[in-house]
């Protein structure tokens, strides 16, 4: 078999995975398994990554979305004050027009896909994509990194301000 | 594998992820949704840098979606939490404080 079959073949698998696992985030009764539910997703959209090209962000997405979900599953054992695994949970609201807006989106986004006609590959990749997005990172784009920076501290800050039990002008000495 | 199924792809999980957003009540599972459809964000964008431009620029741009997939995760954990403190429950429906 050729290796572009296989590739073919690895990405309708993660492909069907990503959208299966995707879609049983809100079908399983239980918050934990929706979490590794969405983690499966996520990985499998990672692979697509390393598949496309994308060697260092493919990574990037697998390691940070797996430490995410198991912060996640920790978020709701402290929260909930129980075993997620065995809490059922059926709590929607507006189903019919979700379910509608839901698909609508798929129809119109999937059509825009097959209908617009997608201009040829214009240049090639470089030979070391990841060397090329390090240097692009800090040279030519590093204003995007510049303003990135900022954007992370202020939601470190106000994350931490927000979750505190003492609010900003709160001393702490009241009953 | 072409820019075509990868956006069919894309769509189905940007589509799952909106129905997600939309129906559920729990903060948690709405932010799940979200990271679903930015999940099809990436998805989308990794398919369209490497089938139609493959410079640096596209994946600059794909970094900086998936920074603010972190900041979303960071403050929608911490709206959670405060919900949680200052009412007791992690329900949109029941965040109200701002309804006459």
């Amino acid at each position: 078999m050729s290796p572009d079959l296989w590739a073919d073949l690895a990405f309708w698998a993660c492909g069907v995975v990503a959208v299966l696992a995707g879609a049983a985030v809100f079908y399983v009764d239980s918050m934990a398994r929706a979490t590794y539910a969405l983690a499966l997703s996520f990985v499998a959209v990672g692979v697509v990554l390393l598949l496309l090209g994308q060697a260092y962000l493919g990574a990037v997405v697998v390691l940070m979305m797996v430490m995410e979900m198991a912060v996640m599953a920790v978020y709701m054992v402290m929260f909930m004050g129980m075993n997620p695994a065995l809490m059922p949970m059926s709590m929607v609201h507006s189903h019919r027009a979700a379910i509608g807006a839901g698909v609508g989106a798929f129809l119109l986004l999937g059509a825009g896909a097959l209908l617009v006609p997608w201009p040829e590959r214009r240049g090639a990749p470089d030979p070391d994509v990841t060397a090329a997005l390090g240097e692009a990172t800090m040279g030519s784009h590093m204003l995007v990194m510049v303003a990135i920076s900022p954007v992370m501290v202020a939601t470190i800050v106000a994350g931490v301000v927000l979750s505190l039990h003492r609010g900003r002008y709160d001393r702490g000495d009241r009953p | 594998m072409i820019l075509e199924t990868v956006l069919l792809v894309a769509a189905a999980l940007f589509a799952v992820g909106l129905y997600g957003a939309l129906s559920q009540q729990v903060v948690v599972m709405v932010m799940m949704g979200l990271e679903l459809m930015i999940n099809g964000v990436i998805l989308a964008l990794g398919g369209l840098w490497w089938f139609l431009a493959p410079d640096p620029s596209g994946q600059v741009l794909l970094l900086v979606v998936v920074a603010a997939m972190t900041v979303e995760m960071a403050m929608g954990f911490a709206v959670a939490t405060l919900l949680h403190r200052q009412a007791g429950h992690d329900m949109t429906d029941m965040a109200t404080e701002l309804r006459r």
